[in-house]
Protein backbone atom coordinates (compact mmCIF):
# COMPACT_ATOMS: atom_id res chain seq x y z
CA UNK A 1 0.00 0.00 0.00
CA UNK A 2 1.19 3.32 -0.76
CA UNK A 3 1.32 6.11 2.16
CA UNK A 4 1.31 9.55 0.88
CA UNK A 5 0.99 12.70 3.58
CA UNK A 6 -1.87 14.42 3.79
CA UNK A 7 -1.69 17.64 0.52
CA UNK A 8 -1.17 20.09 3.55
CA UNK A 9 1.80 18.74 4.54
CA UNK A 10 3.00 18.07 1.27
CA UNK A 11 6.17 20.28 -0.02
CA UNK A 12 7.72 18.73 -2.96
CA UNK A 13 10.96 17.40 -3.31
CA UNK A 14 13.58 18.18 -0.12
CA UNK A 15 15.70 21.08 -0.04
CA UNK A 16 18.62 19.22 -0.70
CA UNK A 17 17.24 17.60 -3.46
CA UNK A 18 16.46 20.94 -5.31
CA UNK A 19 19.92 22.27 -4.25
CA UNK A 20 21.51 19.05 -6.04
CA UNK A 21 19.00 19.73 -9.20
CA UNK A 22 19.51 23.66 -9.61
CA UNK A 23 23.70 23.07 -9.23
CA UNK A 24 23.58 20.68 -11.86
CA UNK A 25 21.62 22.93 -14.25
CA UNK A 26 24.06 25.80 -13.46
CA UNK A 27 27.35 23.65 -13.60
CA UNK A 28 25.81 22.48 -16.95
CA UNK A 29 25.23 26.22 -18.04
CA UNK A 30 28.54 27.62 -17.15
CA UNK A 31 30.49 24.62 -18.58
CA UNK A 32 28.71 25.44 -22.11
CA UNK A 33 29.04 28.84 -21.88
CA UNK A 34 32.49 28.62 -20.85
CA UNK A 35 33.95 25.94 -23.10
CA UNK A 36 31.76 25.05 -25.91
CA UNK A 37 29.99 28.75 -26.10
CA UNK A 38 26.28 26.81 -26.96
CA UNK A 39 24.94 28.80 -24.08
CA UNK A 40 25.16 32.21 -26.89
CA UNK A 41 21.11 31.58 -28.06
CA UNK A 42 19.91 30.82 -24.79
CA UNK A 43 21.56 34.35 -23.25
CA UNK A 44 20.33 36.34 -26.47
CA UNK A 45 16.60 35.07 -25.48
CA UNK A 46 16.95 35.95 -21.44
CA UNK A 47 18.99 39.01 -22.61
CA UNK A 48 16.16 40.30 -24.64
CA UNK A 49 13.76 39.56 -21.58
CA UNK A 50 15.67 41.99 -19.72
CA UNK A 51 16.00 44.46 -22.18
CA UNK A 52 12.65 46.24 -20.33
CA UNK A 53 14.40 46.03 -17.52
CA UNK A 54 17.70 47.35 -18.37
CA UNK A 55 16.40 50.37 -20.02
CA UNK A 56 14.19 50.88 -16.88
CA UNK A 57 17.53 50.72 -14.72
CA UNK A 58 18.91 53.50 -17.02
CA UNK A 59 16.12 55.46 -16.81
CA UNK A 60 16.88 57.24 -13.74
CA UNK A 61 20.69 57.83 -14.94
CA UNK A 62 19.59 59.44 -17.97
CA UNK A 63 16.79 61.33 -15.55
CA UNK A 64 19.86 62.49 -13.38
CA UNK A 65 21.70 63.45 -16.17
CA UNK A 66 19.00 65.45 -17.97
CA UNK A 67 18.30 67.05 -15.03
CA UNK A 68 22.42 67.84 -14.36
CA UNK A 69 22.07 69.09 -17.64
CA UNK A 70 18.79 71.61 -16.55
CA UNK A 71 20.55 72.50 -13.42
CA UNK A 72 23.68 73.63 -15.45
CA UNK A 73 21.65 75.71 -17.64
CA UNK A 74 20.01 77.41 -14.50
CA UNK A 75 24.25 78.00 -13.56
CA UNK A 76 25.18 79.51 -16.81
CA UNK A 77 21.97 81.64 -16.85
CA UNK A 78 23.06 83.03 -13.21
CA UNK A 79 27.19 83.36 -14.70
CA UNK A 80 25.53 85.69 -17.40
CA UNK A 81 24.20 87.65 -15.35
CA UNK A 82 27.18 87.66 -12.32
CA UNK A 83 28.74 88.45 -16.57
CA UNK A 84 27.44 91.93 -16.35
CA UNK A 85 28.54 92.48 -12.71
CA UNK A 86 31.89 91.39 -13.03
CA UNK A 87 33.71 90.68 -16.29
CA UNK A 88 36.51 89.33 -14.68
CA UNK A 89 35.48 86.62 -13.41
CA UNK A 90 33.67 85.81 -16.97
CA UNK A 91 37.14 85.77 -18.58
CA UNK A 92 38.57 83.15 -15.82
CA UNK A 93 35.59 81.08 -16.25
CA UNK A 94 35.39 81.16 -20.18
CA UNK A 95 39.14 80.29 -20.37
CA UNK A 96 38.53 76.83 -17.93
CA UNK A 97 35.64 76.04 -20.87
CA UNK A 98 37.81 76.97 -23.30
CA UNK A 99 40.65 74.71 -22.44
CA UNK A 100 38.26 71.91 -22.16
CA UNK A 101 36.55 72.71 -25.19
CA UNK A 102 40.13 72.56 -26.80
CA UNK A 103 41.16 69.50 -25.37
CA UNK A 104 38.18 67.55 -26.61
CA UNK A 105 38.43 69.48 -29.89
CA UNK A 106 41.68 68.07 -30.74
CA UNK A 107 41.28 64.65 -29.36
CA UNK A 108 38.27 63.92 -31.91
CA UNK A 109 39.84 65.72 -34.53
CA UNK A 110 43.17 62.98 -34.23
CA UNK A 111 40.10 60.55 -34.25
CA UNK A 112 39.46 61.94 -37.62
CA UNK A 113 42.71 61.80 -39.01
CA UNK A 114 42.79 57.86 -37.46
CA UNK A 115 39.63 57.71 -39.78
CA UNK A 116 40.88 59.07 -42.87
CA UNK A 117 44.45 57.44 -42.69
CA UNK A 118 42.75 53.67 -42.23
CA UNK A 119 41.50 52.43 -45.55
CA UNK A 120 38.56 50.23 -43.85
CA UNK A 121 35.01 51.21 -42.55
CA UNK A 122 35.04 52.49 -39.15
CA UNK A 123 31.99 53.79 -37.08
CA UNK A 124 32.22 56.26 -34.41
CA UNK A 125 31.10 54.80 -30.94
CA UNK A 126 30.67 56.11 -27.38
CA UNK A 127 31.68 54.19 -24.15
CA UNK A 128 28.26 54.36 -22.36
CA UNK A 129 29.68 53.20 -19.03
CA UNK A 130 31.62 49.76 -18.00
CA UNK A 131 30.25 46.45 -17.19
CA UNK A 132 29.27 45.65 -13.97
CA UNK A 133 31.12 42.05 -13.90
CA UNK A 134 34.06 42.90 -11.63
CA UNK A 135 36.04 39.59 -13.02
CA UNK A 136 36.68 41.12 -16.90
CA UNK A 137 37.49 44.68 -18.09
CA UNK A 138 35.01 45.33 -20.34
CA UNK A 139 33.16 48.39 -21.85
CA UNK A 140 29.96 49.10 -23.23
CA UNK A 141 29.54 51.22 -26.40
CA UNK A 142 26.29 52.72 -28.09
CA UNK A 143 26.50 51.05 -31.12
CA UNK A 144 25.29 47.40 -31.87
CA UNK A 145 24.02 45.26 -34.44
CA UNK A 146 21.67 47.58 -36.39
CA UNK A 147 24.40 50.25 -37.13
CA UNK A 148 26.84 47.30 -38.00
CA UNK A 149 28.70 45.79 -35.55
CA UNK A 150 29.74 42.30 -35.76
CA UNK A 151 31.62 40.37 -33.14
CA UNK A 152 35.34 40.33 -33.55
CA UNK A 153 35.76 43.68 -35.00
CA UNK A 154 38.36 46.04 -33.90
CA UNK A 155 37.84 48.81 -31.65
CA UNK A 156 40.82 52.21 -31.65
CA UNK A 157 40.93 55.55 -30.01
CA UNK A 158 43.13 58.05 -31.27
CA UNK A 159 46.31 56.52 -30.29
CA UNK A 160 45.89 52.61 -30.43
CA UNK A 161 44.33 49.60 -30.27
CA UNK A 162 41.45 49.27 -27.08
CA UNK A 163 40.46 46.04 -27.77
CA UNK A 164 37.68 43.78 -29.85
CA UNK A 165 34.08 43.82 -30.04
CA UNK A 166 33.61 40.42 -28.16
CA UNK A 167 29.09 39.90 -27.74
CA UNK A 168 26.87 42.48 -30.08
CA UNK A 169 23.41 43.11 -28.63
CA UNK A 170 20.50 44.80 -31.26
CA UNK A 171 21.51 48.28 -29.62
CA UNK A 172 24.54 47.86 -27.83
CA UNK A 173 27.78 45.76 -28.18
CA UNK A 174 30.40 44.76 -25.24
CA UNK A 175 34.15 45.52 -25.97
CA UNK A 176 36.32 43.67 -24.30
CA UNK A 177 39.34 45.62 -23.65
CA UNK A 178 43.01 44.39 -24.42
CA UNK A 179 44.27 44.31 -20.51
CA UNK A 180 41.18 41.48 -19.99
CA UNK A 181 43.10 38.62 -18.94
CA UNK A 182 41.25 36.62 -21.46
CA UNK A 183 42.00 39.18 -24.73
CA UNK A 184 45.14 38.38 -26.33
CA UNK A 185 46.76 40.53 -29.15
CA UNK A 186 49.10 39.09 -32.09
CA UNK A 187 51.51 42.13 -31.99
CA UNK A 188 54.91 43.11 -33.54
CA UNK A 189 58.28 44.39 -32.47
CA UNK A 190 58.36 48.17 -34.36
CA UNK A 191 62.29 48.16 -34.41
CA UNK A 192 62.96 44.55 -35.07
CA UNK A 193 59.57 42.76 -37.01
CA UNK A 194 59.29 39.95 -34.11
CA UNK A 195 55.97 38.87 -33.93
CA UNK A 196 54.57 37.75 -30.96
CA UNK A 197 50.93 37.46 -28.90
CA UNK A 198 50.05 39.76 -26.20
CA UNK A 199 48.13 38.88 -23.22
CA UNK A 200 46.17 41.08 -20.86
CA UNK A 201 47.52 41.52 -17.24
CA UNK A 202 43.98 41.22 -15.78
CA UNK A 203 43.46 43.79 -12.66
CA UNK A 204 47.02 45.44 -12.75
CA UNK A 205 46.11 47.40 -16.28
CA UNK A 206 49.20 46.00 -17.82
CA UNK A 207 49.85 43.32 -20.48
CA UNK A 208 52.53 40.28 -20.36
CA UNK A 209 54.27 39.59 -23.61
CA UNK A 210 53.87 36.06 -22.78
CA UNK A 211 55.91 33.14 -24.49
CA UNK A 212 58.68 34.96 -25.98
CA UNK A 213 61.97 33.30 -25.31
CA UNK A 214 64.16 34.65 -22.97
CA UNK A 215 66.97 35.31 -25.68
CA UNK A 216 64.81 36.95 -27.97
CA UNK A 217 65.55 40.63 -29.30
CA UNK A 218 63.03 42.54 -27.01
CA UNK A 219 64.56 45.69 -25.49
CA UNK A 220 62.64 48.23 -22.86
CA UNK A 221 60.77 51.01 -24.18
CA UNK A 222 60.12 48.98 -27.78
CA UNK A 223 56.96 49.96 -29.65
CA UNK A 224 54.41 46.52 -29.67
CA UNK A 225 52.13 47.52 -33.00
CA UNK A 226 49.34 45.06 -34.34
CA UNK A 227 50.87 42.62 -36.64
CA UNK A 228 48.01 42.56 -38.85
CA UNK A 229 48.30 38.48 -39.22
CA UNK A 230 44.94 37.64 -37.59
CA UNK A 231 42.83 39.58 -40.42
CA UNK A 232 41.50 41.30 -37.35
CA UNK A 233 43.66 44.00 -36.54
CA UNK A 234 44.93 46.60 -39.48
CA UNK A 235 48.84 46.11 -39.02
CA UNK A 236 51.01 48.68 -37.76
CA UNK A 237 48.53 50.01 -35.13
CA UNK A 238 50.13 50.79 -31.54
CA UNK A 239 49.19 48.59 -29.09
CA UNK A 240 51.80 48.69 -26.36
CA UNK A 241 55.48 49.78 -25.08
CA UNK A 242 58.02 47.57 -23.47
CA UNK A 243 58.03 48.73 -19.58
CA UNK A 244 59.97 46.22 -17.94
CA UNK A 245 62.06 42.70 -19.05
CA UNK A 246 62.78 39.92 -16.44
CA UNK A 247 65.27 37.33 -17.80
CA UNK A 248 65.81 34.17 -15.63
CA UNK A 249 68.16 31.80 -16.48
CA UNK A 250 65.78 29.24 -14.92
CA UNK A 251 62.74 29.54 -17.15
CA UNK A 252 63.06 29.28 -20.73
CA UNK A 253 60.63 32.14 -21.51
CA UNK A 254 61.07 36.00 -20.46
CA UNK A 255 58.89 37.79 -18.38
CA UNK A 256 57.99 41.10 -19.94
CA UNK A 257 55.33 43.48 -19.24
CA UNK A 258 54.12 45.87 -21.27
CA UNK A 259 52.11 49.06 -20.64
CA UNK A 260 48.84 49.81 -23.46
CA UNK A 261 49.46 52.46 -25.48
CA UNK A 262 45.75 53.53 -25.99
CA UNK A 263 44.02 55.18 -22.83
CA UNK A 264 41.93 51.78 -21.93
CA UNK A 265 40.49 53.38 -19.21
CA UNK A 266 40.33 57.20 -20.32
CA UNK A 267 38.58 58.36 -23.42
CA UNK A 268 34.90 58.19 -24.42
CA UNK A 269 35.35 58.45 -28.15
CA UNK A 270 35.86 55.13 -29.92
CA UNK A 271 36.17 53.35 -33.41
CA UNK A 272 34.90 50.55 -34.61
CA UNK A 273 36.85 49.28 -37.28
CA UNK A 274 35.10 47.09 -40.04
CA UNK A 275 36.65 43.56 -40.85
CA UNK A 276 38.33 43.07 -44.23
CA UNK A 277 36.20 40.95 -46.70
CA UNK A 278 38.82 40.06 -49.32
CA UNK A 279 40.94 37.72 -47.38
CA UNK A 280 41.65 34.52 -49.22
CA UNK A 281 40.22 31.61 -47.66
CA UNK A 282 42.26 29.20 -45.37
CA UNK A 283 43.83 26.85 -47.34
CA UNK A 284 41.42 23.47 -47.21
CA UNK A 285 43.13 20.75 -45.06
CA UNK A 286 41.79 17.25 -47.00
CA UNK A 287 43.69 18.91 -50.20
CA UNK A 288 47.06 19.42 -48.62
CA UNK A 289 46.44 15.91 -46.91
CA UNK A 290 45.97 13.80 -50.17
CA UNK A 291 49.07 15.52 -52.23
CA UNK A 292 51.45 14.50 -49.20
CA UNK A 293 49.44 10.88 -49.37
CA UNK A 294 52.09 8.16 -51.13
CA UNK A 295 50.88 7.04 -54.06
CA UNK A 296 50.20 3.61 -53.46
CA UNK A 297 47.90 4.20 -50.73
CA UNK A 298 46.08 6.57 -53.63
CA UNK A 299 46.05 3.85 -55.63
CA UNK A 300 44.18 1.33 -53.15
CA UNK A 301 41.72 3.81 -52.82
CA UNK A 302 41.32 4.05 -56.43
CA UNK A 303 40.49 0.66 -56.33
CA UNK B 1 17.34 37.46 24.06
CA UNK B 2 15.36 39.39 21.23
CA UNK B 3 12.67 37.11 21.89
CA UNK B 4 11.91 38.14 25.03
CA UNK B 5 12.45 42.24 25.10
CA UNK B 6 11.45 42.92 21.59
CA UNK B 7 7.32 43.52 21.73
CA UNK B 8 6.32 40.54 19.22
CA UNK B 9 3.78 41.44 15.88
CA UNK B 10 1.70 39.31 14.67
CA UNK B 11 2.27 40.05 11.10
CA UNK B 12 -0.83 40.22 8.13
CA UNK B 13 0.47 37.20 5.38
CA UNK B 14 2.56 38.50 2.67
CA UNK B 15 1.40 39.58 -0.79
CA UNK B 16 3.53 37.63 -3.29
CA UNK B 17 3.08 40.42 -5.65
CA UNK B 18 5.15 42.94 -3.20
CA UNK B 19 7.45 39.87 -2.88
CA UNK B 20 8.13 40.49 -6.91
CA UNK B 21 8.03 43.58 -6.93
CA UNK B 22 11.00 43.95 -4.39
CA UNK B 23 12.79 41.08 -6.61
CA UNK B 24 12.34 43.39 -9.18
CA UNK B 25 13.47 46.33 -7.88
CA UNK B 26 16.57 44.81 -6.43
CA UNK B 27 17.06 43.69 -9.77
CA UNK B 28 17.03 46.91 -11.15
CA UNK B 29 19.27 47.85 -8.65
CA UNK B 30 21.68 45.58 -9.69
CA UNK B 31 21.24 46.40 -13.39
CA UNK B 32 22.11 50.17 -13.28
CA UNK B 33 25.19 50.95 -15.10
CA UNK B 34 27.60 51.44 -12.19
CA UNK B 35 30.54 53.08 -13.89
CA UNK B 36 33.40 52.27 -11.81
CA UNK B 37 32.23 51.97 -8.35
CA UNK B 38 33.11 48.57 -6.79
CA UNK B 39 32.21 47.16 -3.44
CA UNK B 40 28.71 47.77 -4.38
CA UNK B 41 26.00 45.40 -2.16
CA UNK B 42 24.20 42.77 -4.03
CA UNK B 43 20.88 44.07 -3.32
CA UNK B 44 18.95 40.95 -5.29
CA UNK B 45 21.27 38.38 -3.08
CA UNK B 46 19.86 40.62 0.53
CA UNK B 47 16.81 40.36 -0.74
CA UNK B 48 16.59 36.78 -2.14
CA UNK B 49 17.99 36.47 1.44
CA UNK B 50 15.85 38.15 3.10
CA UNK B 51 12.68 36.41 1.75
CA UNK B 52 14.10 32.57 1.78
CA UNK B 53 14.51 33.74 5.62
CA UNK B 54 11.09 35.33 6.40
CA UNK B 55 9.20 33.27 3.60
CA UNK B 56 10.79 29.92 3.65
CA UNK B 57 7.82 28.51 1.59
CA UNK B 58 7.19 30.84 -0.82
CA UNK B 59 10.68 31.93 -1.66
CA UNK B 60 12.67 29.29 -2.97
CA UNK B 61 15.86 27.73 -4.69
CA UNK B 62 13.79 27.51 -8.47
CA UNK B 63 13.27 31.23 -8.38
CA UNK B 64 16.49 31.76 -7.00
CA UNK B 65 18.14 29.81 -9.34
CA UNK B 66 16.04 31.68 -12.14
CA UNK B 67 16.76 35.65 -10.84
CA UNK B 68 20.12 34.66 -10.88
CA UNK B 69 19.78 33.62 -14.40
CA UNK B 70 18.88 37.24 -15.86
CA UNK B 71 21.45 38.46 -13.35
CA UNK B 72 23.71 36.85 -15.56
CA UNK B 73 22.36 37.67 -19.07
CA UNK B 74 22.14 40.83 -17.75
CA UNK B 75 25.70 41.56 -16.52
CA UNK B 76 27.26 39.72 -19.29
CA UNK B 77 28.41 37.68 -16.87
CA UNK B 78 29.13 33.97 -17.13
CA UNK B 79 26.14 32.13 -17.89
CA UNK B 80 24.71 30.34 -15.20
CA UNK B 81 27.82 31.76 -12.58
CA UNK B 82 24.87 34.19 -10.38
CA UNK B 83 21.85 31.22 -10.71
CA UNK B 84 24.63 28.90 -9.11
CA UNK B 85 25.61 31.01 -5.97
CA UNK B 86 22.43 32.27 -5.68
CA UNK B 87 20.78 28.87 -5.87
CA UNK B 88 23.15 27.90 -2.79
CA UNK B 89 22.77 31.29 -1.37
CA UNK B 90 18.92 30.18 -0.79
CA UNK B 91 19.39 26.97 0.41
CA UNK B 92 21.75 27.61 3.40
CA UNK B 93 18.92 30.85 4.03
CA UNK B 94 16.17 28.14 3.92
CA UNK B 95 18.19 25.97 5.96
CA UNK B 96 19.01 28.73 8.73
CA UNK B 97 15.55 30.15 8.68
CA UNK B 98 14.82 28.90 11.89
CA UNK B 99 17.77 30.03 13.59
CA UNK B 100 18.30 33.27 12.50
CA UNK B 101 15.01 34.90 13.46
CA UNK B 102 15.91 33.90 16.85
CA UNK B 103 18.53 36.88 17.27
CA UNK B 104 18.26 40.33 17.18
CA UNK B 105 18.72 42.75 14.12
CA UNK B 106 22.33 43.04 14.56
CA UNK B 107 22.91 39.63 14.89
CA UNK B 108 20.85 38.27 12.07
CA UNK B 109 23.01 40.31 10.11
CA UNK B 110 26.04 38.87 11.50
CA UNK B 111 24.69 35.75 9.96
CA UNK B 112 23.95 37.54 6.29
CA UNK B 113 27.30 38.60 6.48
CA UNK B 114 28.37 34.85 6.30
CA UNK B 115 26.04 34.08 3.75
CA UNK B 116 26.90 36.77 1.79
CA UNK B 117 30.84 36.68 1.63
CA UNK B 118 29.92 32.45 1.13
CA UNK B 119 28.16 33.68 -2.33
CA UNK B 120 30.81 36.25 -2.86
CA UNK B 121 33.23 33.27 -2.57
CA UNK B 122 31.52 30.65 -4.71
CA UNK B 123 31.31 32.90 -7.57
CA UNK B 124 35.01 33.89 -7.16
CA UNK B 125 35.96 30.43 -7.36
CA UNK B 126 33.62 29.98 -10.41
CA UNK B 127 35.20 32.48 -12.64
CA UNK B 128 38.92 31.56 -11.16
CA UNK B 129 38.09 27.81 -12.61
CA UNK B 130 36.86 29.56 -15.69
CA UNK B 131 40.06 31.96 -15.76
CA UNK B 132 38.92 35.41 -14.61
CA UNK B 133 41.51 37.84 -12.82
CA UNK B 134 41.17 38.46 -9.15
CA UNK B 135 39.20 41.45 -8.83
CA UNK B 136 40.86 42.81 -5.58
CA UNK B 137 39.97 42.61 -2.41
CA UNK B 138 37.14 45.67 -2.07
CA UNK B 139 35.30 43.07 -3.99
CA UNK B 140 34.06 41.68 -0.79
CA UNK B 141 33.50 45.38 0.60
CA UNK B 142 29.91 44.79 -0.93
CA UNK B 143 29.01 42.20 1.58
CA UNK B 144 30.16 44.38 4.53
CA UNK B 145 27.74 46.70 2.70
CA UNK B 146 24.95 44.25 2.24
CA UNK B 147 24.99 43.00 6.04
CA UNK B 148 24.59 46.54 7.59
CA UNK B 149 21.95 47.02 5.51
CA UNK B 150 19.81 43.73 6.82
CA UNK B 151 17.97 46.02 9.24
CA UNK B 152 17.12 48.56 7.06
CA UNK B 153 16.17 45.40 4.47
CA UNK B 154 14.30 44.36 7.46
CA UNK B 155 12.29 47.34 8.63
CA UNK B 156 11.27 48.08 5.01
CA UNK B 157 10.54 44.49 3.77
CA UNK B 158 8.03 44.14 6.21
CA UNK B 159 6.37 47.46 6.04
CA UNK B 160 3.16 46.11 4.64
CA UNK B 161 3.17 43.39 6.91
CA UNK B 162 2.59 45.42 10.15
CA UNK B 163 -0.69 45.24 11.33
CA UNK B 164 -2.23 48.87 11.12
CA UNK B 165 -4.58 50.96 12.65
CA UNK B 166 -6.09 49.94 15.83
CA UNK B 167 -3.93 49.22 19.01
CA UNK B 168 -5.07 48.17 21.92
CA UNK B 169 -2.87 48.24 25.26
CA UNK B 170 -5.56 45.80 26.91
CA UNK B 171 -5.13 43.11 24.37
CA UNK B 172 -2.46 40.80 25.19
CA UNK B 173 -0.98 40.10 21.61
Amino acid sequence: MDYQPPPFFSRGPAPLVRLGFFVCLAVLLMVLDARFRYAESLRQVVALLVYPLQRAALAPVELVGAAAGFFTTQVSLKQENEQLKAKQLLAANELLTIETLRGENAQLRRLLQARERLPRQSTLAEILYQGRDPFSRKVIIDKGRQQGVQAGQAVIDDVGVIGQVTRVYPLLSEVTLITDKEQRTPVQVLRNGLRAVIYGGGDRGTLDLSYTASNADVLADDVLVTSGIDGTFPAGLPVAKVSRIERDAAYSFAKITCIPTAGTDQNRQVLVLSQEANLPGVPAETESVAGKLPKQKRARKRE
Amino acid sequence: MSFYDQPQRILLPVNAAYMALTLVLALLFNLMPWRDVTGLPDMVALVLTFWCVHQPRRMGIGIAWLVGLVMDAGNGALLGQHAFAYAVLAFAAISLHRRILWFSLWRQAAHVLVLMLATQLLMLAVRMVAGAAFPGLAYFAGSLIAAALWPTATFLLLLPQRRSGSTDDNRSI
